[in-house]
């Protein structure tokens, strides 16, 4: 396939002033000049479905979508400094060649002049400035890590579905089964439902066993193409569906606080392999948080929303139970250095190649896969399948 | 005091100055879309939703109900003392916004979703004051 032909620039415009804009903000800027490109092309921003930004947070395109009120199916943070934004063209018309956006929208806004005037800190990529709205609006009242603010999104949950913390306590205790099979797991001690219950509260209604390790880790994928994947010495593991989406940056974008984008990525991915849950042999879902999991499971439809808890009682995602589920021992008693995702693709990989050993689950064919980033924001769903 | 100082404070940006100064009067003044005919928060120059670029201010109430809270046992920002209640009340008017409860012991029996809350306005210095929720006066 060749991207000749398949795009045009339809829209280009400026912010209104140029120059020195001590009454502007960069964020401000991005959305004053999406709004005069889009007008210049004679389009919605509700058809804007692909954004590709940098340079307003380490999550600049999260943070943008956010901002701007769009719930992207495609976006893309890359900063390469100057040259971003001539990539951003090339990657769009990609994205849209490849039919996964339609309408793209590239973004650029900087107060390289005025912004030293203004007050707080900044730097970092717009990690540490005060402008955000993140750092007016959250951070004054004590609100920051994950810990935080995914145990408000469970707090919710629980208040509105009857969602336990002996439900939560189920997910922990199945993921430290699996983690005894695996002779890698960091944590392999024996551990029930009292102990997590009993445990003591790192962000009410969080226990410590609620919440993910802390360790060190790295992993590495490969990808080909399908003819040179025949190629292979090992079975090839092919991708049969993909989703990406993000719904908000932080809590308050939240349209729902008790839901999470893989309802939009996990039915993409769904709808893209062709196959129903029932098919899925193995499912490895981010659980930085035991509500992580559950709540994933209800957004990408292996259950009803809201049964998540009653879904994955009587330890049925462990080893032995009708749901194997994060088969490694999870970010819980696995690994999980932070960004844990690529952890998560690795064991989808290793159980469909049947190289797992004691944790194998029979028979697998067919993998789910779904990371999720930031407070819940962003998540990405593969189904995985061998020959 | 001193670890008061250290908490993180808002530096208001153009677009976010009206709710500032309107915290300073102990005023809840929100930005409000003429064409959706709906409050929204955080505060942006257009509206989210519509994309509206016609946006006024308007005062709401200071009353709302508890959509979420967590008890921090751990301190996630500079300055706060363990235990703490963060929380996303609800307006009345419609938008949800992030907080501290206060007045209330942060303990896990004094606090339930959708309990009633009124904004308590604590003056950090000169030109910030913030708007912090207690449980409302039955």
């Amino acid at each position: 396939m060749t991207l000749k032909n398949k795009v045009a620039i339809v829209g280009a415009d400026e912010t209104d002033e140029i120059g020195f804009v001590p009454n502007m903000t960069p964020i401000m800027m991005h959305a004053q000049a999406a709004r005069n490109a889009l007008r210049d092309a004679g389009i919605a921003k509700s058809e804007v479905d692909g954004v590709f930004t940098c340079g307003v947070g380490p999550m600049a395109s999260t943070q943008l979508c956010e901002y701007l009120g769009i719930i992207p199916k495609y976006t893309d943070s890359t900063q390469i400094g100057g040259s971003s934004f001539v990539v951003h063209v090339e990657h769009a018309a990609a994205a849209i060649a490849a039919g996964i956006c339609n309408v793209a929208l590239i973004t650029h806004g900087e107060t390289g002049a005025s912004g030293r005037l203004r007050r707080g800190p900044r730097g970092m990529g717009g990690m540490f400035d005060a402008s955000m709205p993140s750092a007016q609006f959250e951070m004054p009242f004590g609100v920051g890590g994950p810990p935080g603010v995914y145990s408000m999104c469970a707090m919710r949950h629980m208040h509105q579905y009857g969602t336990t913390s002996e439900h939560l306590a189920e997910i922990a205790v199945a993921t430290r089964k699996w983690a005894q099979l695996n002779p890698r797991a960091f944590m392999r001690d024996p551990l029930t439902i009292d102990d997590v219950l009993s445990s003591r509260y790192v962000a009410y209604p969080f226990h410590i066993y609620d919440c993910c390790l802390v360790t060190d880790a790295g992993g590495a994928i490969v990808v080909v193409g399908a003819d040179r994947a025949r190629e292979m010495k090992k079975k090839p593991v092919w991708v049969l569906g993909s989703g990406e989406a993000s719904t908000h940056q932080s809590i308050l974008g939240m349209p729902d606080i008790t839901q999470t984008p893989a309802r939009y990525s996990g039915k993409a991915a769904f709808e893209m392999a062709g196959v129903t849950h029932k098919d899925i042999d193995v499912v490895e879902v981010y659980d930085s948080f035991t509500y992580t999991a559950l709540v994933t499971l209800e957004e990408l439809g292996f259950c009803e929303k809201g049964e998540g808890g009653p879904f994955v009682s009587g330890q049925r995602t462990a080893p032995g139970g009708d749901f194997p589920m994060n088969t490694n021992g999870g970010g819980l008693s696995y690994t999980h250095p932070g960004m844990y995702g690529m952890f998560i693709l690795i064991e989808a990989v290793r159980q469909l190649r049947g190289e797992c050993g004691e944790r194998q689950v029979k028979d697998a064919k067919l993998a789910l896969v779904n990371g999720t980033g930031g407070m819940l924001s962003a998540t990405g769903t593969l189904i995985l399948g061998t020959d | 005091m001193t670890t008061e100082m250290q908490k993180p404070i808002p530096y208001p940006s153009p677009e976010t100055q009206p709710f500032w100064d309107g915290c300073k009067r102990h005023e809840l003044t929100l930005p409000y879309c003429t064409k959706c005919d709906a409050f929204f928060f955080y505060p942006r120059q257009f509206c989210p939703t519509c994309f509206s670029w016609d946006i006024e201010w308007r005062q709401c109430s200071g009353k709302g109900t508890l959509h979420t809270f967590a008890i921090q046992y751990r301190p996630q920002m500079p300055g706060f003392t363990p235990p703490y209640i963060t929380a996303v009340v609800q307006l009345d008017e419609g938008p949800r916004m992030m907080t501290n409860l206060v007045g209330i012991e942060p303990m896990p029996e004094n606090v339930y979703c959708d309990m009633r809350v009124e904004v308590q306005w604590e003056d950090v210095n000169d030109e910030i004051t913030l708007p912090l929720f207690k449980p409302a006066a039955s």
